[in-house]
């Protein structure tokens, strides 16, 4: 034990004593958060929606009939109480319910007005926003459709709620997203590439001949990372909550527990990095292109997962990030509790017990 | 009593796969006594790192068996691990951390404390203990060496293996270096050392000349001065070059080679006046000597044997 801590005392001299590691550990997340404030636009495809029909008849058979044959809608599911709408929507599947009141058709019909609310999982501003536009837009042109040959126009007033982030804030998206891409760069490339520097500088070669342990060496200098990443995680969290304002709905000790998962999982991908990579350049190329790319573009921070091809849907689910973007969203905005978030939490720990071994039985306790 | 400290037999070491295979080691064999300081002479690429490597369990072999401190390479790598000191070819100590540092570091991994083994290292330790506090990454050649050592001793190995310990060090810190290790033998400690430098002989009990995987020799160092056996001319002139090609023409001459400010001539007989003769009328203004052999005339003897 006194080896492994001072091994550990060791790593953390490394990390203070180089600038430019300082730097990326500590300096980038903060930039990275702040800097990230641009929203992007994105379409949305065969979005799944919810429709409470209070009325049922024949205006909104064919308004619903018109948001299905539409491409960017696919029927999910009736509901019928308003209690659903939290429910279906902390599941996470549905982004938009379609609410039409009692009476719809004979509104139309007598006072040639009528009223439909459109309510949007807008925890993910981005997507929110295209969803109820989108569908205003049917609803807009089923209305014209329907008055064409009337002298008094008929008028279907929609009336929209973003639940969970009424003021579309760019930031409830990114903050997620950002969380995810700074564990991985700090606890993955980081470990992989101090391990393997050690291999270039030939230390760990002297190290080898020693009594202490091969894989508790590599497992001593992730250590200081994991301290590391749990300062980032506070700080992002203070910046958010403080600055960008995005609040905490969900438990603080779950967010915490889940990033700390997730922490773990980009460790054991950064030790099975370092147990291939024979130079600093392969660890970092292999980092950024087999970790942090799909982390930008699969798992659903920037592009919504729902949009892509089926292969890169498939892809996009052995991407760590995905998952913890997942938790982190429904944890963080919707203010989820764990049982949400169970499938979700399981998968990484799956992954943690799944890299953690490979990278086990890889390490070599031989130079070759 | 003499016990045996290393033992090596038949070792065989080949890099790469299939097609491109290079054998480093082509069947090596031989013992080092406890307490001996053993030098492995050769050239580089001559296969003395990877010996090493397999000797301190960090290759393995293809083929052959070892043991060291009466413990398999292979099998009981780990006690092994915990016995041996090991100093790379390379430097290869923590840069961003000082002198104190390091040394600490390693005397915690080895489950010892400075203060513990402090008489063993205190003779060189000493001498850059008033820069403990410099990063090992500003020291000079010498002092890297130094500290290296101290490491690798820190945990009072049994044996040492040291890789090319004096390449790139100057000559005053050569002297000293070697002190040092016949101060450390007096402890009772097997040294292994290789080197390319033949001058170094010398200073070990016993050496083995390695050169292409295979050994050549293996004696102590005067012994393989006696095998020498041939006559040995030195010869120096105003222009070398065609001095050493006429010289390499003459039939009595079996070997030529540049040795320092001279060419060492090795005869077939005894043929010193012929090749004075000769040499006169080629018209050369010369100087011609007899020569004592030392390890580098037997090593490029025994190289153009093999």
């Amino acid at each position: 034990m006194k080896q492994f801590l001072s091994f550990v005392k060791k790593e953390f001299h490394h990390i203070f004593r180089d600038v430019r590691t300082m730097f990326i550990l500590l300096a980038m997340p903060v930039a990275q958060i702040i800097i990230f404030g641009f929203a992007l636009t994105n379409e949305v495809k065969n979005s799944k929606i919810a429709v409470w029909d209070q009325s049922v008849d024949a205006a909104t058979a064919s308004l619903v009939s018109e948001l299905e044959a539409s491409r960017y809608f696919e029927l999910e599911q009736a509901i019928h109480t308003p209690g659903e709408i939290e429910t279906i929507f902390k599941k996470g599947e549905v982004k938009l319910v379609v609410i039409f009141p009692p009476h719809f058709n004979e509104d139309l019909q007598h006072f040639n007005k009528a009223q439909v609310q459109l309510i949007a999982d807008a925890s993910d501003p981005n997507v929110a926003n295209t969803l109820t536009n989108y569908a205003s837009a049917i609803i807009l042109d089923y209305q014209n459709r329907i008055t064409q040959n009337r002298k008094m126009p008929y008028t279907i007033t929609t009336e929209m709620r973003m639940l969970y982030n009424p003021e579309l804030k760019g930031a409830y998206n990114f903050v997620p997203g950002v969380m995810a891409m700074v564990l991985l760069l700090v606890c993955t490339m980081m470990t992989a590439i101090t391990i393997v520097r050690e291999k270039e500088m030939g230390t760990m070669e002297v190290m080898l001949v020693s009594p202490m342990k091969p894989f508790r060496i590599v497992l001593a200098k992730a250590v200081p990372y994991l301290l590391l990443s749990s300062v980032n995680i506070a700080s992002i969290l203070l910046l958010s909550k403080y600055v960008l304002d995005v609040p905490i709905n969900g438990s603080l000790l779950l967010l915490i527990g889940e990033s700390f998962l997730f922490t773990l999982v980009s460790l054991a991908l950064g030790l099975l990095i370092s147990s291939g990579a024979e130079s600093q350049q392969t660890a970092m190329f292999i980092s950024l292109v087999g970790m942090f790319l799909p982390t930008v573009m699969l798992s659903g921070f920037m592009f919504p997962v729902e949009n892509m091809p089926l292969p890169l849907r498939t892809v996009s689910n052995i991407v760590p990030a995905k998952w913890y973007y997942i938790i982190v969203k429904s944890v963080m905005i919707k203010g989820t509790g764990l049982h949400t978030v169970w499938k979700e939490t399981l998968v990484l720990a799956g992954m943690l017990v799944f890299f953690l071994g490979l990278a086990m039985r890889n390490f070599k306790i031989r130079l070759a | 009593m003499n016990m045996t400290a290393v033992s090596i037999s038949k070792i065989v070491k080949r890099y790469g796969k299939k097609k491109a295979v290079t054998t480093a080691l082509h069947g090596i064999s031989f013992e080092v006594q406890q307490g001996e300081i053993f030098g492995l002479i050769g050239p580089d690429g001559a296969g003395k790192t990877s010996l090493f490597r397999v000797l301190t369990t960090l290759l393995l072999a293809e083929e052959g068996t070892a043991t060291v401190d009466g413990f398999d390479v292979v099998k009981d790598y780990k006690e092994i691990r915990k016995r041996v000191g090991y100093m790379p070819g390379r430097f290869s100590l923590y840069q961003d951390l000082t002198v104190k540092e390091n040394l600490e570091f390693f005397a915690t991994i080895f489950n010892t404390s400075i203060e513990e083994n402090y008489d063993l290292i205190k003779d060189i330790y000493s001498q850059i203990e008033p820069f403990k506090d410099r990063r090992a990454g500003k020291l000079s050649g010498g002092m890297k060496q130094k500290l290296a050592l101290s490491c690798a001793l820190i945990h009072r190995p049994s044996v040492l293996f040291l890789d090319e310990p004096t390449t790139g060090v100057d000559a005053v810190s050569r002297k000293e270096f070697w002190d040092m290790l016949k101060r450390l033998k007096e402890q009772g400690i097997t040294i292994l050392v290789s080197t390319p430098y033949m001058d170094e002989a010398g200073m070990c009990d016993r050496v083995a000349l390695i050169q292409a995987g295979r050994i050549l020799s293996i004696d102590t160092p005067q012994g393989i001065v006696r095998q020498f056996g041939k006559k040995l001319l030195a010869v120096k002139a105003g222009q070398m070059l065609p001095l050493l090609q006429a010289v390499k023409e003459h039939v009595a001459v079996a070997d030529a080679y540049p040795f320092g400010e001279y060419h060492h001539v090795v005869m077939k007989g005894d043929g010193r006046q012929e090749l004075a003769d000769y040499l006169t009328k080629k018209g050369f203004e010369f100087e011609l000597k007899d020569a004592e052999p030392d390890i580098e005339d037997c090593f490029m003897g025994l190289m153009k044997e093999e």
